[in-house]
């Protein structure tokens, strides 16, 4: 329990007296929707960006969910839909390893070489 | 050399990087934050209800345009934020159903009824005003997902405001009536306003583990005394007094001192016995309950279509 988790904010409403029993919640649990990520380029010439997720019964209706939701005020000109459980993840535990080989190669980067200050255009 | 997750955890706490859905993080932070972005969420689409209370009956064509885009973006910051404790790895179905069975909490503000009109103005310069202070410091959260939901939802907001204090401006301009039923509106919703920042701070007597974990930075007390200066000052231009017969300037502390909030209400609303907490649940359990035929017919075409494609 989080009994060390005492002070309450606006947003973090005290549990004080709930109205609730847990055997009343099971009537309200049911299937849903299932869940797709959202990626919206917000204007021609630039890359589709992650912008959130929302349940949706298909991908057309992904689409119109993800205009309603997320571009209300013109935010996008093109919208992606991706099933979440179709996106592959790195391990951010194991990043230290994954990023590893290019820890060690500053010399993929122009500031690497000393060029006198002469040279301009380079 | 190798650290702990824990270590490792606190040491991106404390260089001001966010912690991510996939990142280690401690069960007791996973689930405060779970229970905070929760209730946040269920504050939004409850939230709805007292201002939808008005959409038909709104004054005009334009405030009925304005009201229902108001009421939209609630729902859309309702959906931002059950998105952002989906990430934590709880499901949307078992959330929702904590707010429908009476378990999960939204902000007491809500259990309070729209009366008149002026009620409009109020909630979007009072209450969208005090959420919004809260909402300008859990942009800087240390939860991404939580992060950013609210840097959206803070884009949105600014609008809540200025229409509503906008509505109370053109009634403070208006016939005598008028001018009443805008004092009225602030009277009655400036204390539950105050309450919404929460306890006094003085209340925690444990550890602040949501202040060491930068979920939250600053104090109930601090963001509840920003508020009284800011809305002392625009209760002015409005020719409107607030109710409270304490509250003065204070040179030396360069803030207004203000008088004792009736914590024995907040306490009594909170426990669910304000004006409207029935009512409010009732009505999102209808909602829910008469929408089901709609999840479960959108469900069983997209089965059909699936399934006619396999076919093809
Ligand atoms: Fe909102």
């Amino acid at each position: 329990m989080l009994n060390h988790v005492n002070i309450f904010y606006y947003g973090d409403i005290p549990d004080a007296g709930g109205s609730a029993s847990e055997n009343n919640k099971n009537n309200f649990a049911e299937v849903n929707w299932p869940l797709w990520e959202v990626f919206i380029r917000s204007k021609q010439g630039l890359d589709h960006k992650h912008v959130g997720s929302l349940h949706a019964a298909d991908a057309a209706m992904a689409i119109e969910n993800a205009r309603d939701v997320y571009t209300r005020r013109m935010e996008g000109v093109s919208i992606w839909v991706v099933r979440s459980e179709d996106i592959h993840a790195s391990n951010p535990d194991e990043s230290g390893m994954l990023y590893e080989p290019a820890n060690d190669k500053v010399y993929r980067h122009p500031t690497f070489y000393n060029i006198p200050d002469s040279i301009t255009h380079m | 050399m190798a650290q702990n997750p824990e270590e490792l955890f606190l040491e991106k706490i404390e260089d001001e990087i966010k912690i991510e859905p996939r990142d280690w993080m401690p069960e007791a932070y996973r689930k405060t934050l779970i229970r905070q972005i929760s209730q946040h969420a269920h504050s939004e689409i409850i939230g709805m209800l007292p201002e939808g209370n008005w959409i038909t009956r709104a004054p005009t064509l334009k405030r009925k345009a304005i009201l229902l885009a108001k009421v939209q973006d609630e729902a859309g910051h309702g959906l931002y934020l059950y998105a952002a404790t989906e990430t934590l790895g709880v499901s949307r179905e078992s959330t929702v159903a904590d707010l429908l069975s009476g378990k999960a909490k939204y902000s007491s503000i809500f259990n309070y009824p729209t009366l008149t009109w002026a009620d409009m103005g109020a909630i979007g310069w009072l209450v969208d005003g005090a959420a919004i202070l809260n909402q300008v410091m859990l942009c800087r959260t240390s939860y991404g997902p939580y992060a950013r939901a609210n840097i959206r939802i803070c884009k949105e907001e600014s609008f809540h405001q200025r229409q509503g204090f906008e509505i109370l401006l053109t009634l403070s301009r208006g016939t005598e009536i008028q001018r009443a039923m805008c004092q009225d509106a602030i009277n009655r919703w400036w204390w539950p306003s105050l309450m919404m920042f929460g306890p006094k701070d003085s209340e925690s007597t444990h550890s602040d583990q949501s202040t060491k974990w930068k979920i939250k930075r600053q104090s109930n007390d601090e963001l509840r005394q920003r508020f009284v200066d800011m809305i002392a000052e625009q209760v002015k231009v409005l020719n409107m007094q607030l109710p409270d017969p304490d509250l003065k300037w204070n040179e030396e502390r360069r803030s207004y001192d203000f008088g004792e909030i009736n914590w024995e209400e907040f306490w009594n609303v909170v426990k669910g016995n304000g004006p409207c907490n029935k009512e409010r649940l009732e009505a999102r359990r209808k909602a829910h309950t008469d929408g089901a035929w709609v999840r479960d017919a959108a469900l069983a075409h997209a089965e059909k279509q699936k399934n006619k494609q396999r076919a093809a």
